[in-house]
């Protein structure tokens, strides 16, 4: 139900990846629905919004953000982070299961759906958990869990080391046409690392995670993906050797998909040279070199889409010695600035940028958002693309402040998003 | 009004990495890691810290340059040697000396470092020396401690020891003499968790020593070592070949656990200094060890108490380097702003 005005969003440039869209029009939203797209478009009845000189693009959508409710409610909420999100041209939420209770049982999905209902204002969408409480050694009941909502399944970050029981996940997800969401992690290799392993981590003595602890995995579970054919997204790569691993796959046809964190594409193991906790992430920041070859596989389309892996904390977690600091950043609002930042450095151009965020992860999902066709459901991001400003602790939304990009430039700035046909305030 | 005790919410983290050490006068404000410091700094503390071996050698051992000041030690690891010579160094400069031992499991259900820090702060402490388990420890606490309070690093996790490098180094160059060009020094043992062999490379190579090898398996290098600037060697025949200074670090028992040695018994037989191997080394060689010793593990008997072995002067030594750190860092621009507190 949507009993907003209708809108016409005048004479912006329209970015419409999925529809090979790039040129100038109107586009009339009606009942939450884009209802038509053309050259120039008039209604006495509708509210105007001036796009000259604006981009106008499908509403972001983020496959890694933890708004950390339930269970966590004291590093943000679901009402905080989609607040956070919808400023920063975001209307979708991928959440990862890792929640507590973790979301293994149809409850805890509708728990999470009647939050969203009551406080959100973007969309969030749930992944449910591959086994029984993320412990790798039951499977959970994907199907009732796919029937409550959930749109795809993961272990999150928590690693299945029994061979046996992750193969039996893989066959029983693809039998109820789930996805599986791999974070890639050897917590043996991992074991207490918290930079990786290399020159920088062994300058500062930080216990070094090496690559392998990311490829072994990602190795295994890609012989097990050719032999039984699952269907299967890798998220949050960090390594070049990661990606090579994702190409080959992808040459033998496998139905596999990759994601990275906007931050790996432009921070590398040299940023933690002054113990800054800002830049303690999981998987850690690697080489230039690492960063590069993530760059041009984005571009390349190995990875599809771009997420900004959100987790927002309490100053208090990131207030101590480096190796003590809680991993992650909170990364809503950079996921847009920084990904137009390579648009800007000429890595990507605007289409690639823009799919990488909308109708790539959307595929990815299997959601049918994140494109302009009439009749689809009319989440959108208009952004004025020559507005500097600077990322300051003080006017971010997030309840998370912590981030390695503060007082960082960005040259392109949201300037309105659009959910469910509704001009969010 | 101000108030000098409230907490910042915005740490300042763009500050280089090892600059944050100096003052604005380029002298010595804390003592953090060697890396990045210059030779004259490193002269100047060996320098003073000889000066200083003279009073320990008095039969009054007090001077009383650092009275009025209040020198906080803080532990968070358990320390023998390391905290009673840095004790014993304050006391000698005439300050109060206040110890807190933290045990690490106490420190889990407890407060917070920053949280300890603000409140030995509160206590007007002009100086701390930390000891913690985490790598970068004393550089936070460095970068959070009120301007006029300085801070010595006595060792965090694996990245630094800076006064154990320095006394290594007083004790190198009473018996090598001031020039390290043309020493070869060997570095044998468990590199990967010994923040004392990190700061070594560090001081060893910006005192232009000649050759640096260090000897360990695999599984006890970190990644590229090689970077610090010195050659990797497996075998410990050919690491301490011709070697005038051979240093043995510890061998800690839980490295069996992780699986990164067989038993102690091979390790003693493929990198345990015994006085044959030493042999090798050159025969006015000297043999240094941080401490704690685990004799049969890494150093057979005869050689730890041989006269080769210039351990217990490292113990001497580590008092008077201690000293110099201590005169160098609170006796300048701490003096100087230390009336406006």
């Amino acid at each position: 139900m949507n009993l907003s005005k209708p809108l016409i969003i005048k004479q912006g440039r329209v970015i419409d990846p999925a529809n090979k869209l790039d040129a100038v029009k109107d586009i009339y939203i009606k009942d939450g629905v884009v209802a038509a797209i053309e050259d120039q478009i008039n209604h006495a009845d509708a509210d105007v919004i001036d796009a000259n000189d604006m981009i106008v693009m499908p509403g972001i959508i983020d496959l890694c953000a933890r708004p950390r409710e339930p269970g966590l409610e004291h590093k943000a909420t679901i009402a905080s982070e989609t607040i956070a999100a919808s400023k920063a041209g975001i209307t979708t939420l991928c959440c990862p299961p890792d929640t507590d209770p973790v979301i293994d049982e149809t409850a805890v999905v509708d728990l999470i759906n009647q939050g969203v209902k009551d406080a959100a204002h973007s969309h969030i969408v749930c992944l449910g958990a591959l086994t029984s409480q993320l412990k790798g050694e039951h499977l959970s009941e994907m199907a009732a869990l796919k029937q409550a909502g959930c749109i795809g399944v993961s272990n999150a970050s928590a690693p299945i080391a029994n061979t046996l029981v992750l193969r039996r996940a893989l066959e029983y997800a693809s039998s109820h046409d789930l996805t599986v969401f791999i974070q890639p992690n050897d917590p043996h290799l991992t074991n207490d690392g918290c930079a990786h392993e290399g020159a920088v981590a062994t300058r500062l003595g930080l216990p070094g995670i090496p690559d392998a602890a990311e490829s072994t995995v990602i190795a295994r579970d890609l012989e097990l993906i050719a032999e039984i054919g699952a269907r299967a997204h890798f998220g949050r790569l960090s390594s070049a050797r990661s990606v090579q691993l994702i190409e080959q796959a992808q040459k033998q046809g496998l139905e596999v998909t990759a994601d990275v964190a906007i931050h790996q594409l432009f921070l590398s193991e040299m940023d933690l040279s002054t113990y800054n906790s800002h830049c303690h992430v999981q998987p850690p920041f690697r080489e230039l070199r690492d960063r590069d070859v993530l760059r041009r596989a984005v571009a390349a389309g190995t990875i599809q889409a771009i997420c900004s892996d959100h987790q927002p904390h309490e100053d208090d977690a990131k207030l101590h010695p480096f190796p003590a600091t809680e991993p992650g950043i909170s990364g809503l609002e950079t996921l847009l600035p920084l990904t137009l930042k390579l648009v800007s450095e000429n890595i990507l151009n605007w289409p690639q940028a823009v799919a990488a965020l909308t109708c790539e992860p959307a595929a990815i999902l299997g959601i049918d958002k994140g494109q302009l066709s009439v009749g689809a459901c009319a989440d959108l991001t208009i952004i004025d693309p020559a507005k500097d400003w600077t990322l300051e602790a003080e006017t971010m939304h997030s309840k998370g402040k912590n981030t390695p990009f503060l007082g960082w430039h960005f040259e392109s700035q949201v300037r309105s998003t659009i959910i469910n046909g509704r001009l969010m305030k | 009004m101000v108030n000098k005790n409230a907490r910042a919410t915005n740490p300042l983290l763009g500050q280089d990495h090892w600059n944050i050490q100096l003052d604005e006068n380029g002298r010595l404000k804390h003592f953090l890691t060697v890396e990045g410091l210059g030779s004259e700094i490193l002269t100047e503390i060996l320098d003073t810290a000889e000066n200083f071996t003279s009073v320990n050698n008095r039969v009054v051992k007090k001077v009383p340059l650092l009275r009025g000041k209040t020198i906080t030690n803080l532990f968070f690891e358990a320390s023998t040697r390391t905290r009673t010579t840095f004790e014993l160094a304050a006391k000698r400069l005439s300050a109060d000396v206040l110890n807190i031992n933290i045990s690490t499991s106490a420190t889990s259900k407890g407060e917070s470092l920053l949280d300890t820090l603000y409140n030995l702060q509160a206590m007007q402490t002009d100086m701390f020396v930390i000891r913690h388990q985490d790598s970068g420890a004393a550089h936070f606490a460095a970068r959070h401690v009120a301007p006029y309070i300085s801070v010595l690093n006595a060792g965090d996790g694996r990245h630094a020891h800076p006064t154990q490098a320095m006394l290594d180094m007083l004790t190198i160059r009473q018996n090598k003499g001031h020039d390290f060009s043309g020493l070869r020094v060997a570095i044998v043992g468990d590199i990967l968790h010994s923040r004392v062999a990190r700061s070594q490379i560090h001081a060893l190579n910006t005192l232009n020593t000649g050759v640096i090898n260090v000897v360990a398996p695999r599984t006890l290098l970190p990644a590229d070592i090689e970077k610090l600037g010195v050659k990797v060697h497996y075998n410990l025949q050919q690491g301490i070949q011709d070697a005038d200074v051979v240093i043995m670090l510890r061998l800690q028992k839980e490295r069996m656990q992780g699986a990164m040695l067989p038993s102690e018994l091979e390790y003693y037989q493929q990198y345990g200094l015994t006085s044959d191997t030493l042999k090798l080394a050159k025969p006015d060689a000297i043999v240094m060890h941080p401490g704690p010793i685990n004799r049969g593990v890494e150093i057979e008997s005869s050689v730890a108490d041989g006269s080769q072995s210039v351990i217990l002067d490292q113990v001497s030594n580590g008092i008077a380097v201690r000293m110099a750190v201590m005169s160098m860092t609170l006796g300048t621009s701490a003096q100087q702003t230390g009336e406006e507190k």
